[in-house]
């Protein structure tokens, strides 16, 4: 194993159990796959192919039922291993805490002491721009900013590995692509190893290094394309004439397996 | 809708006053039911020169005060371990739906005896009818919880009583008031009808001693001291409600 | 949630090992063992006045219940028709039901007098409540959407009523509905206690007053059960409705 890569992902399945009438359910896999430390991978696939199962799996909040899954070298059992951050696609702020206690809520524990806190806790805030929002608190906040205070969150925590599932699927399309453009960047300035699971594919598209292209259910990986782009890009990377050529190819990958899961093919 | 609490205040008076007409007017008798001004002159004679009063009132209250605390405390504890257990929750649920029907209160021959009489018996009277309906209330307040908040805890690799603590307990708390309020209803309704039925001291025991001795009086003063505090308790807790709702809804 | 077999055997099994433990510890002052229990259930049910009590409860209930039920929806679901009177009623309601209502005990003997007149009285208004706040918050709480899509289709209201408004509040009227029919129950027992010289009630006060250890527990056990049945085949429609509302 190189020492490049960060995660693998070996012979992975996930598999529902028989209970009350129903049959056994395979919900992912096998999945083969290596994270490279530092890279921004995406993941794609149509709807119920197992995306959200395979992050969890992935960040420990899930076992496979066959396969194993290591982190920095060692397996990855049914905890969530020291350095990882997932940002989720609900909103999971906390509606009882300001904005600049949502951000530093994963910090208070034994062994950091508080002037630290409160830097870690103010250059996040001010990495995601929520400088003029840190007392408020989210219920005034709109579903995107709510997000970026949950990115901060995670950000705060100096994860090595950062799992999004679906980050931005509640925002319309403009805000989606300028915080890709955050993304980018807060990728950029940690060198954290990214995976961001997505239904958009010009999304994916833009922001990853290689993105994997996911089966209907049980999802396995039907393909993994390299996008080559340079590592200092934003969202006008859409206009570059290669970027409407990768979109493309994604969809051919796709669009068969989208009609499986949709039930018309 | 302009000024609601003007109109609640309007009708809330409007039925008093009518009330206040029927008595003096012997509509209603007075044998039955003393007019609501004479209510609350007898309760602020009591108030002032009954030497019993605030002896039995303070014992009715340290009663009521410990049933209430003893009734959430554990109340919410309970529930968070029913909770976690699914199994246990199956298990028990028929018992939590049906408590409420039965009266309870055929069990205070078996809590005098383990407990004695006195009041740590109606303390425990009081809880014992309380419990319940904090549980109860404790559950479907952690099943509303988003589930997101359970995972989020997880991944910051937070401890099962950190989470509960300052995650479930916070996330719970707006419906928790659901519960709390009922808490302190039964609470109420557990030591006075303990004390009604077989204290030796405090308000309860008044209300029994003054309808068996015809004192109209004193009975309604004492009933509408009973209402006036169980009143303020729950304005100040649906106060407090209405802003932790605010906080988190506005948007 | 789906109970199964093994739930109730287990939860039965727990609650009579407990009940005998606490008989070891108490002593039979305080309590009787769960087989004495039942055998003195069972020579009760079969004495001709046990029976007498239980229709005088059982009538007396049943009215108690169709008032508490009936009056609660139909206020309930008035109130929760109209913004205006939600938001002026509603607190006024809640205030209401969690004064302890056992405190109007002596008012409503006074004004009833002793009989079966009370014991309905003091069943239903314990009932009233539940059902009222129930249905009102079931009415409040039909989505929106619910009656914009309504509306784009032109619904009369009586249509609207049927087709829209009733499954959509069904669920939440029918938990308010089981709470409101529990606390009846209860509101007739205690009003049984003191106003009556008939009725399960009063048979359990008797027992209580002659300190007659086994009845109390038969008669307390057999409430119990007629409860908790009362109860679990409430529940059963209320499952079946939210199945068919979902």
């Amino acid at each position: 194993m190189t020492p490049d890569v960060h995660v693998t992902l070996k012979a992975v399945t996930r598999v529902y159990p028989a209970h009350s009438g129903h049959a056994a359910v395979q919900a992912l896999g096998p999945i083969d796959f290596g994270l490279r430390r530092g890279e921004f991978v995406g993941v794609v696939g149509p709807s119920g192919c197992g995306k959200s199962t395979l992050l969890e799996t992935v960040a420990g909040l899930a076992m496979p039922t066959t396969g194993t899954v290591t982190f920095e070298g060692a397996p990855v059992r049914h905890q969530v291993p020291d350095g990882v951050g997932v940002v989720f696609q609900e909103d999971a702020t906390f509606p009882w805490l300001t904005v600049r206690d949502n951000v530093a809520f994963g910090l208070q524990r034994a062994g950091v002491d508080a002037a630290e806190i409160t830097r870690r806790v103010d250059d996040a805030i001010a990495f995601m721009g929520l400088n003029a929002f840190r007392t408020a608190y989210p219920s005034q906040l709109s579903g995107g900013m709510r997000q970026r205070v949950c990115i901060a969150r995670t950000l705060v925590l100096r994860p090595r590995l950062i799992l999004l599932d679906e980050p931005f699927g509640a925002l319309d399309q403009q805000t989606r692509l300028l915080m890709g453009e955050e993304l980018l960047r807060l990728w950029r300035e940690t060198g954290a190893t990214v995976m961001l699971i997505t239904h958009a594919l010009d999304e994916a598209a833009m922001l990853s290094d290689r993105v994997a292209v996911m089966s209907s259910r049980p999802g396995r990986f039907i393909s993994v394309l390299e996008t080559h782009w340079p590592r200092e890009r934003d969202s006008r990377i859409v206009s570059e004439p290669g970027f409407g050529l990768f979109t493309s190819r994604l969809w051919e990958l796709i669009r068969d397996e989208s009609r499986k899961a949709l039930g018309i093919a | 809708m302009k000024h609601p609490a003007l109109w609640r205040s309007a009708i809330a008076g409007g039925l008093v006053l009518a009330l206040e007409v029927l008595c003096r007017t012997g509509v209603i008798n007075a044998f039955t039911m003393i007019p609501p001004s004479k209510m609350l002159v007898a309760l602020a004679n009591m108030m002032r020169h009954a030497d019993w009063f605030w002896a039995d009132a303070r014992y009715t209250f340290q009663n009521v005060a410990a049933a209430i605390v003893l009734s959430i405390v554990p109340g919410f504890l309970i529930g968070l371990v029913i909770h976690a257990l699914p199994r246990l929750r199956r298990v028990l649920n028929p018992v939590l739906l049906s408590y409420y029907s039965v009266p309870t209160f055929v069990f205070y021959p078996l809590l005098i005896v383990i407990f004695g009489i006195g009041q740590l018996s109606l303390t425990i009277m009081g809880a014992m009818f309380g419990v319940v309906a904090m549980i109860s209330s404790t559950l479907t307040a952690i099943d509303r919880i988003p589930r997101v908040y359970g995972k989020v805890a997880r991944v910051m690799r937070i401890n099962r009583w950190r989470t509960a603590l300052r995650i479930t307990l916070p996330a719970a708390t707006p419906h928790l008031f659901t519960g709390v309020k009922l808490a302190v209803a039964y609470s109420v309704i557990g030591v006075i009808a303990g004390e009604f039925i077989l204290a030796t001291a405090g308000l309860g025991r008044r209300l029994s001693l003054s309808f068996n001795e015809f004192d109209n009086a004193t009975m309604y003063g004492l009933i509408l001291l009973i209402f006036i505090v169980v009143a303020i308790i729950n304005g100040v807790l649906q106060r407090w409600e209405a802003r932790i709702y605010r906080r988190w809804y506005r948007a | 949630m789906k109970q199964r077999w093994s739930d109730y055997l287990m939860l039965v099994v727990g609650l009579a090992v407990l009940w005998q433990l606490a008989y070891y510890f108490a002593g039979p002052d305080a309590i009787a063992p769960p087989w004495q229990t039942l055998q003195r259930l069972a020579i009760i049910v079969r004495q001709e006045p046990f029976w007498e009590n239980a229709r005088a409860t059982g009538s007396a209930f049943l009215y108690a219940a169709v008032l508490a039920l009936s009056g609660g929806l139909v206020i309930g679901i008035a109130i929760g028709s109209s913004a205006a009177a939600h938001e002026i009623l509603s607190p006024i309601l809640e205030t209401l039901y969690s004064i302890p209502k056992i405190v109007l005990y002596p008012v409503i003997l006074l004004v009833f007098g002793l009989g079966p007149a009370a014991k309905i009285a003091f069943g239903a208004l314990h009932g009233f409540f539940p059902v009222t706040l129930f249905a009102i918050g079931a009415i409040r709480n039909i989505q929106p959407v619910l009656l914009r899509t309504a509306r784009v289709m032109r619904l009369a209201p009586l249509s609207l009523a049927r087709h829209i408004l009733l499954p959509a509040a069904l669920p939440e009227i029918v938990t308010g509905l089981r709470i409101g029919f529990s606390t009846t129950l209860l509101g007739t027992l205690i009003g049984e206690l003191f106003a009556s010289s008939q009725g399960l009630g009063f048979m359990l006060i008797h027992a209580m007053d002659s300190h007659n250890v086994p009845d109390i527990m038969a008669l307390t056990f057999l409430l119990f059960l007629v409860a908790t049945c009362a109860n679990a085949i409430i529940l059963a429609i209320e499952h079946h409705v939210r199945a068919h509302a979902a």
